[in-house]
């Protein structure tokens, strides 16, 4: 492509190689010097000719965008147009703390928050998508949150998670009509995975085996939306989702890794969606799209 | 594809394959008819046609046709936005082959032109324009991307290359096709940099040159940063 590969500093080579690949390996990125986040950002830069500053900034406004969707989310009821979501994230918000496990409740009614005002036809960001947008604020601003991390120390974290995705979709589509659910909030777990990991200090390598163990553990997941809308059970598998990459952080925060090689997950997982029928691919016409409930909502939905 | 790619777009929902990356197509489509068409002839493909009206990519590929970026406010009510612009649309399903399950085909006309474009929604709200006129492109909307039809001879492409030297526009990918040897051709090339208004107007009035159209990006990396990719040019 067109970017001369110059670097700020000394990783110039890194950098380079990166910009005539046209995009990072999940592997590059583990062989990474720690924090990963700040060689995802130059590499990027240097492929794209945007500047560091520039990226950071719009990171930083992303962050405010999605932290306005999860206030909104929260303090709304309101049905969606099919009335199948929209008070799921205020209901676990208001509901008492049975399980006194607050981190659990928070990550999972702001993922909901998002998508259920996503279902609205608010205003959110996608990460990678609008279906899998819950995920990453679910988990990662979820945790900054019950540790009072402040959201400027959010940004470099989610330069990681944009990383990683950019790696993922290297050998994938992310889109549920391509490859089925996995490629969507398998893609936004591994995404958040790596920045919660990044967030409470895990090296390059921990970050990357995050990303891995939550890819490596959705393959298989299949897009059957009710109705082909982005509801049901869009709204709460991103509160699974977002708890499913807080997990996975736990896990290589631990120092445990993932025993397939992160890009060998990646590939296993593009394979599985080249695999997976048409009928469980975003089409509504398999799985919980075709049960009498989900039929009875298409029909309803058509006769308006 | 870049990192604000991934963390993004900011959009109105609920789907970035369906709704943000409907709208992008759209605006391209706008963009290589050169206004707000009077008349747009939709066909939907695949997942587009079967799952398009839970996800808004009606009213989010007609949003994109009045101009509108996938976060602006007025995309729920694009229907009733493109009445009041005179604009009449139909949609029908359409088999568009072997392309993207998430694709359309749009024609747009307006001021006695017409333009027919082939789109596809790849994930996340990116979109890859694969058909203009039925000449193959190939083309992200991440930058500035101009497009010609003029007929096919020696060296056109290299005097475009050579205007485009002269203006100092860095070409980053390019692709042709012709419908036939010494028949219509058409070019697409990625830029780094926009070509200057008056070059434009220069390589319109060449003998064989038929149509010229400069797409401004509509992906995020080429929004928020145009200075660095070159709108000053």
């Amino acid at each position: 492509m067109g970017a001369d590969g110059a670097a700020s500093d000394g990783r110039r080579d890194r950098c380079a190689r990166a910009a005539g690949d046209d995009s990072v390996t999940l592997d590059e990125i583990l062989n990474a010097p720690s924090p990963a986040s700040q060689w995802v950002l130059d590499s990027d830069c240097a492929e794209n000719g945007l500047s560091p500053a520039i990226v950071k900034e719009a990171m930083r406004s992303r962050i405010a965008e999605m932290r306005d969707s999860v206030e909104r989310g929260l303090a709304s009821a309101a049905p969606s147009i099919t009335g199948m979501v929209g008070w799921n994230a205020k209901g676990l918000w208001d509901a008492p703390d049975v399980l006194q496990a607050p981190l659990l409740r928070r990550v999972q009614a702001y993922a909901m928050a998002v998508n259920e005002e996503n279902a609205r036809m608010g205003r959110i960001v996608a990460a990678p998508t609008a279906g899998s947008a819950g995920t990453i604020p679910g988990a990662l601003l979820g945790v900054a949150d019950h540790l009072k991390i402040s959201d400027d120390d959010l940004v470099m974290p989610m330069v990681l998670a944009a990383g990683v995705g950019k790696a993922i979709s290297k050998q994938m589509f992310i889109s549920g009509a391509a490859g089925g659910c996995q490629a969507e909030i398998g893609s936004s777990a591994a995404m958040a995975a790596a920045a919660v990991t990044e967030l409470l200090g895990g090296s390059s390598r921990a970050c990357v085996h995050a990303a891995a163990m939550a890819l490596m553990n959705t393959i298989g997941l299949v897009c059957d939306p009710v109705g082909g809308y982005v509801e049901v059970p869009c709204v709460s598998r991103n509160a699974f989702f977002a708890v499913h990459a807080v997990s996975s952080a736990q896990l290589a925060l631990s120092n445990l890794e993932s025993f397939i090689p992160p890009d060998e997950v990646i590939s296993a997982m593009a394979q599985v969606g080249r695999m997976m029928p048409l009928e469980l691919r975003e089409t509504a016409e398999g799985g919980l799209a075709q049960t009498p409930t989900g039929l009875a909502v298409t029909a309803r939905m058509e006769g308006k | 594809m870049t990192l604000l790619d991934m963390i993004g777009p900011v959009m109105i929902g609920p789907s970035s394959s369906h709704t943000a990356g409907a709208c992008r197509i759209g605006q391209v489509a706008r963009q290589l008819l050169g206004q707000i068409p009077t008349h747009a002839e939709i066909g939907l493909h695949a997942s587009f046609a079967k799952t398009g009206k839970g996800h808004g990519t009606h009213f989010a590929l007609i949003a994109g046709l009045l101009g509108y970026a996938p976060d602006d406010a007025r995309l729920p009510r694009a229907f009733e936005e493109a009445a009041s612009a005179d604009l009449v649309f139909n949609f029908e399903t359409a088999d568009l082959g072997d392309v993207h399950p998430n694709s359309a085909r749009i024609t747009v006309s307006g001021n006695g032109q017409t333009v027919t474009v082939l789109g596809s929604s790849t994930g996340g709200g990116v979109i890859e324009i694969v058909r203009v006129d039925g000449f193959k492109v190939s083309f992200s909307g991440g930058a500035f991307t101009l497009l010609t039809r003029y007929h096919d001879a020696v060296g056109v492409i290299a005097k475009i290359a050579g205007l485009l030297a002269a203006d100092q526009v860095n070409i980053a990918a390019l692709t042709c096709d012709r419908d036939k040897r010494g028949g219509n051709a058409m070019l697409c090339v990625e830029l780094d940099q926009s070509l200057g208004e008056a070059a434009q107007k220069f390589l319109l009035s060449w003998p064989g040159m038929d149509w010229v159209r400069m797409v401004r990006p509509v992906m995020d990396a080429g929004i928020v940063a145009p200075v660095l990719l070159g709108t000053t040019a």
